[in-house]
């Protein structure tokens, strides 16, 4: 198209460009065919299911959920506010491990650094600190709604189960963090509560050794519980985190309407 | 009694035409109860194995397995004797108007029952003793009642005279009804679109709450005590404040029993059983008075030793008035000004 000189304009080319773009090779592969930010969006049941099909979200969502289930007041959003409690601290989490060396002799020096050497290092420690405790409270609330619905009943019986490993995994990765700053309350604490697991019969003491890589807390101790907390717990909990979404929509989305 | 769809009873009756070699039309109106049985055109019974069962023993036994499920079936033998035949045949079967859902027609073919009958008279008996189960496997599931019509003709223990050869003859066994490993029946129920209505709620607690947490985070400041001093030990020591309550346990009962039996065999075995135990249907809150106040109690209970633990144990672990004092709980220690 010519401009009367017989040159293209810089808008027409930009225009040209973005056509050009869209429908490269590249675009095309990473967008699946009808989805919205290729086509547009406008408001139509037809667009408002392909956002949700025509992308990774669909694993976890349906297009469709029973109205009662959108509501606030039914489930309060724990479990979903579990989760993202947990993306926040894989994010934060992630952060910190730029800062931290699990050894005894640099653990606590590493933490008073991280509050005054490292930009944010304060904020972000406070959130994945008290993210951690909020994330414990709320999926003890979360077990709490669901028992007071009767949601663990069939055909979620297993997903019930599946949400009490959660619990658990979700108290021995805090419990496996509280060490890792490697000070009189992280020490201590940790020396109770693995007295307590020393408690147990018969087995007691390999259950303790095993927990703190020695017969006490000690600089394996440390190591043991980072690597537990950073990397294996995190880990196990994906896996059965992938279980439970899956199973509350194979099991028929929400439970209820009451 | 469910109707059986019409085509299928056209293929089973074509089926059953081209075996005895007569028209269709005339199986058909024997099927629908409105003709004559049919009789084939010669009727060729050798039967020289004496331990082959005979058609009829085997329409019992069919019948008898059915029985044990809840499948109603119409039995029929293949090679009729005249005058059983009306009784056995169901005459309101296509008058019902029971609705029936994606039949499904277990159709066995004959062939390899009948390759195998060419090479070894007794093979046949072993094919229809796995063929009579067909009938009553896929009978339960599916919800409704769970009742299904079919058609049982067990093959005749020869061969139909006069079929060409290589001509493959089917049978209708049973028509049982469909059963998914899902749940394909779209029940109605009032749904709204995942987008915009549920993630939008979903963005808004994301927001919500990491508003609140870096709120919280620049409020209030993470505790960092002195380094680790294995030779120190603070007086008390507490554990994280989700396992004081069970710190609080120990200190009333032995070890074994606060420190092991009641996180092992009441918080995770105990916990996982609960769907197992509570047998009662009903989620509505009037019907579960006893579950109710069962967890209601435990959280009662747990807050309860928490809140001990936190805030009313003090030097030695010993009680303590907060107010009196002062708390000794180092986790809230920068919150919370004590002195
Ligand atoms: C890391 C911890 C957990 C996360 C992230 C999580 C996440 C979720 C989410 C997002 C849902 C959808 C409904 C809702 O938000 O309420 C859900 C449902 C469910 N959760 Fe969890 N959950 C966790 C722990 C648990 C625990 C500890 C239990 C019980 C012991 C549990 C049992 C269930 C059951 C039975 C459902 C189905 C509820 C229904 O259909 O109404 N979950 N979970």
């Amino acid at each position: 198209m010519a401009n009367g000189n017989g040159r293209t304009s810089l808008k027409e080319r930009i225009k040209e460009t973005n056509e050009k773009l869209w429908s490269s090779q590249v675009v095309e592969s990473i967008l699946r065919p009808g989805s919205p930010f290729k086509q547009g969006y406008s408001d139509s049941p037809r667009n408002r299911s392909y956002v949700v099909m025509n992308n990774v979200l669909y694993h976890l969502h349906p297009v469709k959920v029973k109205r009662h289930g959108v509501r606030l007041s039914y489930t309060l959003c724990l479990g979903g506010l579990s989760f993202f409690l947990f993306i926040l601290l894989t994010i934060t989490g992630i952060f910190l491990m730029f800062y931290y060396t699990p050894t005894a002799e640099i653990a606590y020096a590493d933490m008073e650094a991280l509050s005054t050497n490292v930009a944010f290092g304060s904020l972000v420690r406070n959130m994945h600190r008290w993210g951690a405790h909020l994330m414990v409270l709320s999926v003890f609330l979360h077990m709490s709604r669901v028992f007071y619905h009767g949601a663990y009943k069939p055909p979620r019986e297993f997903n019930w189960v599946v949400g009490v490993i959660l619990l658990f995994l979700t108290l021995f990765l805090s419990f496996s963090g509280y060490l890792l700053p490697w000070d009189q309350l992280a020490l201590w604490a940790v020396t109770v509560g693995s007295n307590m697991a020393g408690f147990s019969p018969v087995i007691g003491d390999q259950v303790k050794f095993a927990l703190l890589a020695g017969v006490e807390v000690s600089g394996s101790t440390l190591l043991r519980f980072y690597v537990l907390h950073v990397l294996f717990f995190p880990f196990v909990l994906v896996v059965f985190l992938a279980v439970h979404f899956w199973r509350v929509r194979k099991d028929g989305g929400i439970s209820g309407p009451l | 009694m469910v109707e059986i769809p019409e085509d299928l009873l056209r293929r089973s009756a074509e089926a059953k035409a081209k075996a005895l070699g007569v028209p269709v039309e005339q199986v058909l109106a024997e099927m629908k109860g409105e003709g004559p049985p049919v009789e084939p055109p010669k009727i060729e019974a050798p039967v020289e194995a004496s331990d082959k069962p005979e058609p009829k023993e085997m329409v019992v036994e069919a019948a008898e397995a059915v029985a044990t499920g809840d499948v109603e079936t119409i039995t029929k033998p293949a090679t009729p004797e005249p005058g059983d035949e009306p009784e056995s045949i169901e005459p309101d079967v296509t008058e019902e108007e029971e609705p029936f859902e994606a039949p499904a027609a277990a159709v066995i073919p004959d062939e390899d029952a009948a390759a195998a009958e060419a090479e070894e008279p007794a093979a046949a008996v072993a094919t229809m003793g796995e063929e009579e189960t067909v009938p009553v496997a896929p009978s339960n599931g599916g919800g409704g009642n769970g009742k299904v019509a079919g058609l049982v003709s067990p093959r005749p223990s020869v061969p139909p005279a006069g079929l060409p050869e290589g001509v493959r003859t089917q049978r209708l066994l049973t028509v049982v009804k469909a059963r998914a490993i899902q749940n394909v029946k779209a029940e109605p129920s009032d749904k709204v679109n995942t987008w915009p209505h549920l993630m939008l709620m979903e963005f808004g607690a994301l927001l919500a709450i990491t508003g609140l947490l870096v709120i919280m985070s620049v409020v209030i400041h993470s505790p960092l005590l002195e380094p680790a001093n294995f030779n120190a030990t603070p007086n008390p020591s507490k554990a994280p404040w989700y396992f004081l309550g069970l710190q609080e346990l120990l200190s009333y009962f032995d070890p074994q029993v606060a420190g092991v039996m009641v996180p092992l065999f009441i918080g995770l075995i105990g916990f996982m059983m609960i769907p197992y135990v509570d047998k009662n249907p009903s989620t509505r809150p009037t019907d579960r008075k006893f579950a109710i106040m069962l967890y209601s109690i435990f959280l009662a209970g747990s807050a309860t030793l928490t809140i001990i633990g936190v805030l009313f144990r003090g030097q030695g672990f010993n009680f303590s008035y907060p107010w009196r004092d002062g708390v000794f709980f180092d986790d809230l220690k920068d919150w919370v000004n004590f002195e």
